[in-house]
Parts: structure tokens; C-alpha cells; sequence
């Protein structure tokens, strides 16, 4: 009991952090792309937009080979660490928090930008009334990051390692249970994921509603 | 009457495209000045450039005796206020929204206070203050965006044609209510319309543009009796006759 505790622990430190990190990359990215107006700009979202489909495995099979112990950041000692996956995970979910901030900025009135200027404000306050008035997209990009990480196996079992008491989160541990047939085990750790994912969109969906009524 | 605002030789271009030119034109300090033109003509430009938000290719404004580029952006931006066609309220109530360009002064809550309900009374939107804005019809918003304007007292008022989209008997209130503020605070404003009825009613002097350019300066009586080129002419005849 007391693993399946550790397991679940590390799995939602795991993706949290990485979804924060995100965050913090994605808000400001797809904030620059959704008001920049340069050239190239179609272009880098169109690689975004691509990045937001990135296969798990393909994330974990370039994380592996630049953490690997002879790969270019091998001496930073990260392969089969917790730190690994929040690696992995924050390169699947920042394009995904990216391209959704920038398509949730960009679905407001572009006459706002203006207006809010026109009123006095400097940029920082612009883009700051721009996202609290675009908060409950914000908040669906926030979830969907989270969402793309906690589900993930394949980058997680290809940096983690699945190593027991260390990097073994609740996918992994779902996948050798049921390699190793146990499907009571693996069905009981699904449940709980699935429950866990529930309770935590739920809180998120409750912070977007409230909001919408406010 | 001294120029509170001087433009000089302009030409504006948006998307690579020549959108406004005016060799020459002056706004006195208190003055309302009504821009009218048709559809496309240039005239929310000239607001967007007055405002700083377009930056000219050629030419100057000068605005209080100084060149607009000189001054910081940000500085000038606060001396000013915009009204836009569509009210563009926040997501928040009727009071935040008047509040709003104060908060980014860093006004005080007491002054914000203060400032929000005098401008609540004299807009007559006293029950609406707790809504939320999406909760208003259009003469409400509409009228909620004037407050949010007037509230920070600014130095030049750029309307663009605030009740384009109004019921006439809305727009005919607030163009009422509109015409008495500006009279009793001397305020200097530009206000853009292509109706020419509306033009009379809260200024002296009308600026005609048609085609990107400033075509005549003066008075309705001046500018109907004496077109200054066909344009103007055209421009004039394809209003309704009550305009």
C-alpha cells in the first residue's frame, strides 16, 4: 500500500511540475505569438501546432539520447531520474499549454489590444487584462497540458526506467503489471489514475465554472 | 485660438497601403473637432494615429508643442482617452470597467471611488454599476465605455463613432447626453462619424476625408454651401437629405 502511495505521490509531483513549467514557457510564447506580428510567425505556430501531437515515445527517445550517459548533457547525471521525466513531460505539454494559449488569445477581439491601450495601459498591463479575459481558455490549455502528461507512459518508461521506489509512476507501473499478468494489480492502479485525473480536472473545471459565474 | 494639436504633412499606411494623408490640420485647445468621410475613408486612422496606436511614415502631430514621437509613448497614452464603435467592456462589473484606465494610473481606491461614481451619475447608469458587463444592451455598454472615457478626465477625447451601432432612440439620448458633457467640460475631443446631422450637432467645424485624404475644414454651412472638390461633393450628396 504504502508503494502504490509513492507511486501515486511521484506521478502527480511528476506532471505537476512539469505542467508548471510549461506554463511558465508556454504563457509567455503563446502570448508572443498570438500578438506578435513578424515574419515567421504563421510558421513557428504551424510547428507548434505539430509539437502539440508530439508522440510520447518520439519525446522519450530524444530525451533519452541527449541524457544518456555519452550524450551531449550526460554528464548532468539525469537518466533514470525523476528529473528525466519532468524533462520529457514538459517538452510533450509545452507545446500543447503554447498553441492553446496563443489560440485562446487570439479568439479575443483584436480591437481589445487597442482599446486597452487607448484606456492607458502599458504593455504589461495589456497583456495582463488580455489573459484575464481570456482565463477560461487559459485554464482548459492548463488542464490539457496536465492531461497530456499524467496519461503519458512512453516517455516516462524510456527516461524514468521504471525503476521501483525511484521512477516508477502509475503508467509504468500500470504497464509491468500487466507484462507481468497481474491484471488485478494493473486494473487497481488504472482505477486510481483514473480517479486521480478525475479529482484534479474536477477542481480545475470547478475554478472555470466559478469563474464563467463570476 | 492657439493649436492644441498641429498635424502636419501626414501620410498613415496600414498594410503597406497609404490610408490617410493631411498636409495640413489644426485642433484648437477645448474644441470638438467631428471628422466625417465615408466608409473606409481614413477616419478611425486618423484616431489610431492621434492615439499613438499607428505610427505615421511621414510627417508629424504635434500635440501641446511637442512632436507626438518625441513623447513617451506611455506618458501621452495617459493624457488621452479612446472610445471605440463597439463599447469592448472587460469581462468584469459596469464600476471595474470604469475603473479601469484609473487602476492603470494607480489611482487610489478612494479617488477611483470617488471619480467612477460621479461619472456613473452623470451617465445615468447609477442601477447598472453592480452588472456585469455582459448583462448590458448595447446603449448600457455603450454608455458604460463614455464613463470609462470621461471618468480619467484626459486631455483629448478621440471618439470613434461611439453610436454607429445604436437604436436611433438610444443614439438620440446619447448624443444628447454626449454634446452637453463636452460643452459644459470644454473638453478638446475628435469625434468621428459619417453622419453629418450628428457632426452639426456636437461641433463647430467638420473635417471632410474621402479617399484617404483631408479634403475641407470648416463649418457645415461652409462645407455645403462650398465643396471643396468633388469628392466632397459626392460625398455630401450620397448622405440623406435630413443629414
Amino acid at each position: 500500500m504504502s508503494e502504490i502511495f509513492q507511486i501515486t505521490i511521484l506521478s502527480i509531483q511528476v506532471s505537476a511540475i512539469a505542467t508548471v513549467i510549461s506554463l511558465l514557457i508556454g504563457l509567455p510564447f503563446g502570448t508572443w505569438l498570438a500578438l506578435g506580428n513578424f515574419r515567421g510567425r504563421s510558421f513557428i505556430l504551424s510547428i507548434i501546432n505539430t509539437g502539440m501531437a508530439l508522440p510520447p515515445v518520439v519525446v522519450g527517445l530524444v530525451v533519452a539520447i541527449m541524457l544518456w550517459r555519452s550524450g551531449p548533457l550526460g554528464d548532468l547525471r539525469l537518466i533514470y531520474t525523476p528529473a528525466a521525466i519532468i524533462i520529457a513531460q514538459t517538452v510533450i505539454a509545452a507545446p500543447v499549454v503554447t498553441g492553446l494559449t496563443a489560440a485562446a488569445l487570439e479568439a479575443l477581439d483584436p480591437r481589445l489590444q487597442q482599446q486597452l491601450l487607448g484606456l492607458g495601459a502599458s504593455r504589461g498591463q495589456m497583456v495582463w487584462y488580455l489573459w484575464r479575459e481570456a482565463r477560461l481558455p487559459l485554464l482548459a490549455a492548463l488542464m490539457a497540458g496536465f492531461g497530456s502528461v499524467i496519461s503519458e507512459v512512453g516517455a516516462s518508461m524510456m527516461v524514468g526506467g521504471n525503476i521501483r521506489g525511484q521512477t516508477r509512476v502509475l503508467t509504468t507501473a500500470i504497464v509491468l503489471e500487466t507484462s507481468k499478468g497481474e491484471f488485478g494489480q494493473a486494473l487497481a492502479l488504472s482505477t486510481l489514475l483514473l480517479v486521480l485525473t478525475y479529482l484534479i480536472n474536477l477542481a480545475l473545471t470547478w475554478i472555470q465554472q466559478r469563474g464563467q459565474r463570476r | 485660438m492657439s493649436a492644441f494639436i498641429t498635424i502636419k504633412d501626414l501620410l498613415v499606411q496600414r498594410n503597406g497601403r497609404d490610408t490617410l494623408e493631411i498636409e495640413a490640420l489644426e485642433v484648437a485647445r477645448g474644441e470638438t473637432l467631428t471628422v466625417v468621410g465615408p466608409n473606409g475613408a481614413g477616419k478611425s486612422t486618423l484616431l489610431l494615429a492621434l492615439a499613438r496606436l499607428l505610427k505615421p511614415v511621414r510627417g508629424e502631430i504635434i500635440y501641446d508643442g511637442k512632436s507626438l514621437l518625441q513623447m513617451n509613448e506611455l506618458e501621452y497614452r495617459r493624457r488621452i482617452s479612446f472610445v471605440f464603435q463597439a463599447p469592448l467592456l472587460m469581462d468584469m462589473t459596469v464600476e471595474q470597467n470604469i475603473g479601469l484606465g484609473l487602476k492603470f494610473r494607480g489611482a487610489s481606491k478612494e479617488e477611483t471611488r470617488e471619480r467612477v461614481g460621479k461619472w456613473i451619475k452623470q451617465l445615468g447608469i447609477e442601477s447598472l454599476s453592480k452588472r456585469r458587463a455582459g448583462q448590458l444592451s448595447g446603449g448600457e455598454a455603450q454608455r458604460v465605455s463614455l464613463a470609462r472615457a470621461f471618468v480619467l478626465e484626459p486631455e483629448l477625447l478621440l471618439l470613434d463613432e461611439p453610436f454607429a451601432a445604436l437604436d436611433p432612440p438610444t443614439h438620440a439620448r446619447l448624443l444628447e447626453d454626449l454634446s452637453n458633457i463636452l460643452k459644459q467640460d470644454h473638453r478638446t475631443a475628435v469625434f468621428v462619424t459619417h453622419n453629418l446631422k450628428e457632426a452639426a450637432e456636437l461641433s463647430h467645424r467638420i473635417a471632410v476625408i474621402v479617399g484617404g485624404r483631408l479634403r475641407q475644414v470648416g463649418t457645415v454651412r461652409q462645407i455645403k454651401a462650398h465643396p471643396s472638390d468633388e469628392a466632397v461633393e459626392a460625398f455630401l450628396q450620397e448622405l440623406p437629405q435630413s443629414g
